[in-house]
């Protein structure tokens, strides 16, 4: 494909060469190691799925006979209605209480100059750059004293941790993206501050909004360290519940403790249809600006 | 004509209209209340816990002297203090795999092709799963009577079933398949965050296809790796469920989010508790700090002739 | 052109007193004075980074100034915050309202002054039919061309009739066909509804067709200000003339004085200039010609200020014209612009008369593109 116009042949050459032995195996490679990934990752949730459909399943390829009676062991064992409420009203709360926080804050910080807002954006970054045990710890023992770990109240002020800093990193940019001269032009059109707010950045604002809005669901559904830490028996959330039910196991019969699995998996396998509808596939890692790096 | 009679106040020399001015000049004016939820919220709930666990941890335990007596206490205890290598010796290769072989992938995918989205979302799910659920498919999967063993049986490249659950290869496992497609999504949007004319002018000027990853390609994705690698290791070192879940969370698997779980909520020594989780905070913000000093030697040395 | 629409309210005049504006050390606009009289087309002309910009700014109050104060009549404004100045501006890159339809951006300022919805109606239909975007009225900003975009924009900001209208390069992002069209219409309604302007550009043909007045800025400082024609005949400093055209700008010395008539030495030619500022013998100066005030003569002419023989080097075609480098026995090459039919390699004499060369002092203002005295072969032969 090259018609570069090159004086010494030799480099043309190697270009040619490596060009002709890398490129196959790199796709052998890139389609081998997928094919692992993709095996690895159908593998590990068939197992769960097969076995919570299974009557009993013992040291063969398949159970022997199918039964669906699990779940409805399962809802009722783990009393899962609790459960999946729980889980609806702390992710609830987080998403509208860290929206609301995050999305002005994100708003200063893509605007405005001032003195400490490089002290501010690194405390913004650090909830997401330090491990959740190493503060939810020190977090979980602090609610503890005020009363305020070991139910609801706990579990979304944990949870708001990183969410937060989380709403903050994916809506700065999202602000910065828009033209400040809007709100000059608004301000020239007479419109105060409130009116700016509510007429041209909140209409402007929920596409990120609604991104920011979906990440923060996925991660507070599967968040377990902060919620492990601050619940108690009826403020667990199902990743919670699920974690713990395992570690009772010999109690429960393993197919139920799948079963439970399942319909946890599935509960995010719809929010995540719902969320790449509104986001792309990268953006539920991490809208990570570079970090501030001085 | 008065419907738009705009007032104009007078303010010949109103002192605290001067004072606002010069404030908003430096950037401080009303807008900023915008921040003070923000602001109290991380100082309510992050800040002051986190110097509450701070001052946990320097308040020695019953019958103990020494504001760092519980931090002695970790280092002489060897079967606490070995927690850090024990969670390093898992998440520095688990990070660097994940990060390392994220690379020919995502440089490969770095451009639009049909398809490229479906296979973003698989690799999300994993992501979406989350921890827990991994380590139970895994230990369904990997067990001695798992698939995974069946077939390599199966196809004769093993005889006995491999030990890969309750063991150092079920965690790394674990951390492969949670890790690996976060690191993968992340150096995915930096490769596709280059700017492919760059490549394609310097393979005008004779590059090879090898060449052009080395010289033009690697050094422009360099800062997107030590980001990518310090998010992951972030990931991988607070390790928790999964060791619990595949290791073997009293003997080699004792990493250091058991130890200080074990310490808060089983022995209830929250001082203890702290102290391990503030060195835990400290060794990863350490390795963090090493790789990005590493970065920038790398930085500017590939991109040469600037001067230190 | 339709002249329903009332005139804009008016106020007698806007004065401008020592405005200046700083960004910590740097200063961004330094001691601008200036009184705008209603209905006024006044043009703010500079390079970029001159401070016109922010001069626009300060008086839209977008941006706090840092010295001086500024007047409406005997009000003083500048510490008025800008929605309540009730000035109209339309922005470089249009700024409108994406997610508003047309009408909806129109009549956005008249709803934040709570008129009446009825007059509402009225007007912003009376400013769409203003600008020709009747059949656009419903649409986005987003599916309209840039030109419409730019009308849009403007009739955003004339359906206030504010008292003054501010305009920030609104022409600078449109192709060069369109922008002579929205130049006359701009012209046309200032001319229809006696606004109040006050023009940003860094176009100096665009600040001369459209101005009654220009302030030149360069580094933040005023330079000139003046009508079109004299900043035009008559540049204060070799920067101005450099803006306005003088393509023509050689350092000399000064060899003798007479009044106003100054004999310059341009690196051995002599040559006769009328001094734009105070001169003794021996000052260094610069001396500017326009391209189309050197005239190519006949072998036996004669001239009051400069005659002298070179040879054709670059010819450039422009319709009627030609614009062609010259370079002259002294190494030095001029731009000239003339009607003969002009080749490379050919000896010809140009001259221009006294009056039409102005010896500037040297302010260092004006750094010209080292000459790099290509022969004429090689310039023929196609060679950078």
């Amino acid at each position: 494909m090259s018609t570069v116009s090159v004086s010494d042949p030799m480099v043309e050459n190697v270009g040619r060469r490596t060009r002709r032995i890398v490129a196959s195996p790199t796709q052998w490679v890139v389609w081998g190691g997928v094919t692992a990934f993709m095996i690895f990752l159908i593998g590990t949730v068939g197992s769960v799925l097969v076995n919570s459909l299974g009557r009993t399943w013992f040291d063969a390829w398949w159970p022997q006979g199918f039964t669906t009676q699990w779940y409805g062991q399962a809802w009722t064992q783990f009393d899962l209605s609790q459960v999946f409420l729980v889980t609806l009203e702390v992710t609830g709360a987080v998403l509208l209480i860290s929206l609301l926080i995050g999305v002005p804050a994100s708003y200063v910080l893509a605007r405005k100059n001032f003195p400490g807002k490089g002290l501010l954006n690194l405390l913004f970054l650090m909830p997401i750059m330090v491990p959740p045990i190493t503060y939810g710890i020190p977090l979980a023992t602090a609610l503890y004293r005020f009363g305020l770990a070991g139910n609801m109240s706990g579990v979304i002020l944990a949870n708001l941790v990183p969410s937060v800093p989380f709403v903050i990193m994916t809506m700065t940019p999202f602000v910065e993206q828009l033209d400040p001269s809007l709100e000059n032009s608004a301000r020239m059109c007479g419109a105060g501050t409130g009116v700016i707010f509510r007429r041209i950045l909140m209409p402007l604002l929920v596409p990120g909004m609604l991104a920011a809005g979906i990440l923060v669901l996925v991660r507070t559904v599967g968040m377990f360290e902060l919620t492990f830490l601050t619940s108690g028996n009826s403020s667990q959330t199902i990743v919670v519940a699920l974690f713990n039910s395992m570690n009772a196991a010999g109690i429960r019969a393993q197919q139920s403790v799948d079963a439970m699995a399942v319909m946890y998996m599935l509960m995010m396998l719809i929010i995540l249809l719902v969320a790449l509808r509104f986001v792309n596939p990268t953006q539920l890692v991490a809208r990570v600006k570079e970090a501030p790096q001085d | 004509m008065s419907a738009e009679a705009v007032p104009v106040s007078a303010v010949p020399a109103d002192p605290r209209g001067a004072w606002r001015h010069r404030m908003a000049d430096r950037g401080i004016d009303r807008t900023l209340w915008l921040l003070l939820p923000a602001v109290i919220f991380v100082v309510a709930l992050f800040v002051y816990p986190f110097l509450y666990g701070l001052s946990l941890s320097l308040t020695p335990g019953t019958g103990e002297t020494g504001i760092f007596s519980n931090y002695a206490k970790f280092f002489a205890d060897s079967y606490y203090s070995s927690t850090i290598w024990l969670t390093l010796r898992l998440a520095i290769p688990a990070t660097l795999f994940n990060t390392l072989a994220s690379v020919p992938f995502a440089y490969w995918m770095r451009g639009r092709f049909p398809g490229k989205r479906a296979v973003t979302t698989m690799l999300v799910v994993p992501i979406t799963l989350g921890t827990v659920l991994t380590a139970e498919g895994l230990l369904n999967f990997l067990g001695n009577a798992g698939w995974l063993n069946r077939f390599l049986m199966l196809i004769h490249v093993i005889d006995a079933p491999l030990k890969l659950t309750y063991n150092y290869w079920g965690v790394f496992l674990s951390l492969v398949l949670s890790g690996f497609p976060f690191a993968f999504l992340l150096i995915l949007s930096y490769t596709s965050g280059i700017d492919p004319t760059l490549e394609r002018a310097a393979s005008t000027l004779g590059a090879s296809a090898w060449q052009r990853f080395m010289r033009v390609t690697l050094p422009l994705l360099a800062p997107g790796l030590a980001t990518t690698f310090s998010l992951a290791f972030v990931m991988a070192f607070s390790v928790f469920p999964s060791a619990l879940m595949l290791g073997n969370p009293q003997g080699e698997e004792h990493v250091i989010a058991i130890a200080a779980y074990e310490q808060a909520y089983t022995y209830y020594n929250y001082n203890y508790a702290s102290a391990i989780a503030m060195v835990m905070g400290a060794v990863e913000l350490l390795v963090i700090a090493a790789v990005q000093l590493l970065r920038r030697t790398f930085y500017i040395g590939t991109t040469g002739g600037k001067g230190a | 052109m339709t002249n329903t629409v009332t005139p804009a309210k008016q106020f007698g005049e806007l004065r401008l007193d020592g405005v200046g504006r700083s960004f910590g050390e740097a200063n961004a606009l330094t001691d601008l004075s200036l009184t705008i009289q209603q209905g006024e087309f006044i043009a703010l002309l500079g390079p970029s980074g001159c401070g016109k910009s922010t001069a626009l700014n300060c008086l839209a109050g977008l941006l706090p100034l840092t010295h001086g104060s500024i007047w409406q009549d005997d009000k003083r404004i500048d510490m008025t915050r800008p929605e309540r100045r009730g000035f109209g501006m339309v922005f470089q890159n249009y700024a409108l309202f994406p997610h508003m339809s047309v009408r909806k951006n129109v009549a956005f300022g008249l709803e934040m002054r709570k008129t009446p919805s009825a007059e509402i109606k009225e007007r912003v239909a009376e400013a769409i039919e203003l600008v020709h975007l009747e059949d656009q009225a419903a649409k986005l900003p987003g599916q309209l061309s840039g030109g419409q975009q730019q009308r849009v924009a403007i009739a955003r900001a004339v359906v206030l009739r504010p008292p003054l209208v501010l305009m920030d390069e609104p022409l600078s992002n449109l192709d060069a066909k369109l922008r002579l069209e929205m130049r006359t219409q701009i012209r046309r309604l200032h001319q229809a509804l006696n606004l109040t302007t006050v023009y940003v550009t860094h176009d100096q043909e665009e600040a001369l067709s459209l101005a009654d007045r220009l302030v030149v800025l360069r580094l933040g400082r005023v330079q000139q200000i003046g009508t079109p024609r004299e900043l035009y005949s008559r540049p204060a400093n070799a920067f101005v003339a450099d803006f306005m055209g003088y393509r023509n700008l050689l350092k000399s010395t000064i060899s003798a004085v007479d009044g106003t008539r100054v004999v310059v030495d341009v690196s051995g030619l002599s040559v006769n200039a009328t001094a734009m500022s105070g001169f003794s013998v021996g000052d260094a100066c610069i001396v500017g010609v326009r391209p189309d005030d050197l005239k190519v003569v006949g072998p036996g002419a004669t001239s009051d200020g400069l005659i002298v023989d070179g040879t054709v080097e670059v010819v450039e075609y422009q319709g009627r014209e030609i614009v062609s480098e010259v370079r002259l026995p002294n190494r030095l090459t001029v731009t000239v612009r003339t009607e003969e039919d002009l080749h490379p390699g050919m000896r010809i004499r140009v001259a221009a008369e006294a009056g039409r060369t102005l010896a500037f002092a040297d302010d260092n203002t004006v750094t010209r593109v080292p000459d790099l005295g290509v022969s004429p072969e090689a310039v023929a032969a196609g060679a950078p």
